[in-house]
């Protein structure tokens, strides 16, 4: 495929999420044929594409609800094709989903508090006399959440609040904040500012620069944000029809020739950029 | 009115009761509850242990149900085999009846793990029709079982503290409502800690559950587990309260009965499975009374009494549903916030 098109000079150290020939069929529909990517580590890579284009159905295929029909996706050097998503999860792949996933019935601490829940250790017997480890490690847990994750995304006026209650927009946040509770090393954002206003968007991009440089994890996203695509990521990585048209640098993709007719059929990638950034 | 409550750590912020005023109340539920059985009558007594066993079954069934969001119509056969396995140890072994309790609920649990299998695949509606099976087998084997007496049944001897034969429900109240207090709280602190929040995360999505590492099938088994240790040791306490224990004493309408104590009382939190099964048990020793007093201008008013207590059961849960989704512990809640905030708002 179009593996060879536009490399950068990123190649050369050994990328974290290695996507190698993946193909995913529903039935007789091939939702994806012979994907090939790399994620490197400590990058923003982005993943975009028309609808359609099967940019949902690979974030799934990652995170191990769907088995590809072929192909590998190496995490970390391991083959993690075969893997529930549980176990992915333990090895540092989190994700937020493109229609919120929270838990509605569960305050935002404890929301975030379950992001943990594979790093900890308490048992039953603990938890029913909640003495020892399961007090030790719960203290612990809360200190870490408020200090690190609630103070850093600026929710700490939600806390309490159970999640269903919250605007759109905030909720969008407790779920990054979810996931970074998972101490990932790497993130996986589907979507995470579509239906935001200006605003909010640019409070996001924020969040996920600074998830990236102070945390340093690595992250994947799908957007079809194109102004914030091209200004925060480091690599972009276009599908259409399931299979990979173009990756590379933001300018490099913006300006190549099969996205810009299978991407937008009639319009100017650049042109489209212009205008959203006019809006 | 409350101004506000302030806290100074995050382990004060994480407390089960975290006012002053909540301890007050607590201490005075329990002064309540030693002094009772000196204060009230035998027939009172044997209603609050029948509550007691009740609300033990009811929490358990609500960390299935109300919790996990696994909706099971098991939990009266599961309270049977906790039954069965005192009533033989008890007769054939003669083991402390601390020992007998823990195993009947160790027992229990493994026959629920069994049976919480098929959770893993069917949900809702499929689950309930799935444990309704699993009873129909469990009242199958007592009654054909040589060990569990077939259909007579087994009759037991009393429970033994330290050489005085708990052979009263006078006497059986110092066992049952310590029993049932440990295990409320047991509950209660659950869901503090990530196993609470495993089940509950499992009930609102599971599949976000997945990504963030929870395994579905161990939790939810795990969560099977859990609500039939419960029902086991509710069971045991129940065979040791009337020392009969037949294949007809844990029909499939008392799983109901405790499924309905939940949805009355507030799926998915303590004090609802503590109102519901209180309400719900003495909500037929009301219509009893009331029946009493129709008898002289309603000749054969007894014998229209269980069906009125049909009626009125199958009337609650409606009523609630639509209602009262919520249950009793929303109507709690809501009395609390109105005296927080009372005067200043009514």
């Amino acid at each position: 495929m179009s593996d060879g098109l536009n490399r950068s000079s990123r190649e050369t150290a050994a990328p974290i999420l290695k996507v190698d020939a993946l193909s995913l069929s529903f039935g007789g529909l091939r939702a994806l044929s012979g994907v090939s990517f790399d994620v490197q580590d400590g990058s923003i890579t982005a993943l975009i594409g028309p609808n359609g284009a099967g940019k949902t159905s690979m974030f799934n295929a990652i995170s191990g609800f769907y088995r590809p029909s072929q192909g590998h996706i190496v995490f970390d050097g391991q083959d993690i094709s075969r893997e529930r998503p549980p176990a992915r999860a333990k090895r540092g792949l989190a994700r937020t989903f493109q229609n919120i996933a929270l838990f509605r019935g569960m305050t935002v601490l404890d929301n975030i508090k379950l992001g943990r829940h594979a790093h900890l250790k308490t048992n039953v017997f603990d938890a029913l006399f909640y003495r020892g480890r399961a007090q030790r490690e719960e203290m612990e847990l809360r200190a870490e959440v408020e200090e690190r994750i609630i103070d850093f995304l600026e929710i700490q006026h939600i806390r309490h609040a159970p999640v269903g209650a919250l605007p759109y927009g905030l909720q969008k946040r407790v779920e990054l904040a979810r996931a970074l509770a998972m101490r990932p090393r790497i993130l996986m954002l589907d979507e995470p500012v579509a239906g935001m206003n200006r605003e909010e968007t640019e409070d996001m991009a924020r969040f996920i620069l600074d998830v990236k440089e102070e945390w340093g994890i690595t992250i994947l996203m799908v957007e079809h944000d194109m102004g914030m695509v091209m200004d925060i990521s480091d690599h972009v990585v276009v599908l259409n029809f399931g299979q990979v048209i173009a990756q590379g640098r933001p300018s490099d993709v913006q300006n190549d020739p099969a996205v810009i007719s299978a991407y937008l059929g009639s319009g100017d990638l650049a042109q489209r950029i212009r205008k959203t950034e006019a809006a | 009115m409350r101004i506000g409550t302030l806290k100074l750590s995050y382990a004060a912020d994480e407390a089960l009761f975290d006012t002053r005023v909540q301890w007050i109340w607590l201490g005075l539920l329990t002064l309540a509850l030693a002094l009772f059985p000196f204060v009230a009558g035998p027939y009172w007594i044997y209603m609050a242990c029948l509550v007691a066993i009740n609300v033990a079954s009811a929490t358990g069934l609500n960390i299935l149900t109300g919790y996990t969001g696994l909706v099971s119509l098991g939990q009266a056969a599961f309270m049977g085999v906790g039954a069965y396995t005192v009533a033989v140890l008890e007769t054939r072994v003669g083991t402390p009846f601390v020992i007998n309790l823990l195993l009947a609920g160790g027992l229990t649990a493994a026959v629920g793990v069994v049976f919480g299998i098929p959770s893993l695949r069917v949900k809702g509606l499929y689950l309930a029709i799935a444990t309704i099976a699993a009873s129909m087998i469990l009242h199958f084997l007592f009654a054909h079982w040589e060990l569990t007496g077939g259909t007579r049944g087994l009759s037991m001897p009393p429970a033994n503290l330290f050489g005085i034969a708990l052979d009263q429900p006078q006497k059986l109240y110092w066992l049952i409502i310590p029993v049932t207090a440990l295990m409320v709280l047991g509950a209660a602190n659950l869901f503090r800690t990530r196993v609470g929040r495993a089940f509950i995360a499992i009930r609102d999505r599971d599949i976000s559950a997945e990504v963030l590492g929870i395994p579905l099938l161990q939790t939810k088994l795990t969560s099977f587990a859990l609500s039939s240790f419960y029902a086991g040791v509710a069971g045991g306490m129940w065979a040791y309260f009337f020392r009969v224990v037949t294949p007809e004493s844990f029909p499939l309408i008392n799983s109901i009965f405790y499924l309905a104590a939940i949805i009355v009382g507030g799926m998915g939190t303590i004090l609802g499975g503590i109102l519901g099964a209180t309400f719900m048990t003495l909500v037929p020793e009301f219509l009893k009374l009331v029946v009493g007093w129709l008898t002289p201008w309603v000749p054969d008013a007894l014998s229209l009494l269980a069906p009125i207590r049909t009626i009125v059961f199958g009337a609650l849960i409606v009523g609630f549903l639509i209602f009262e989704p919520q249950g009793l512990a929303e109507i709690w809640q809501r009395i609390r916030r109105f005296f927080h905030l009372w005067p200043f708002r009514t």
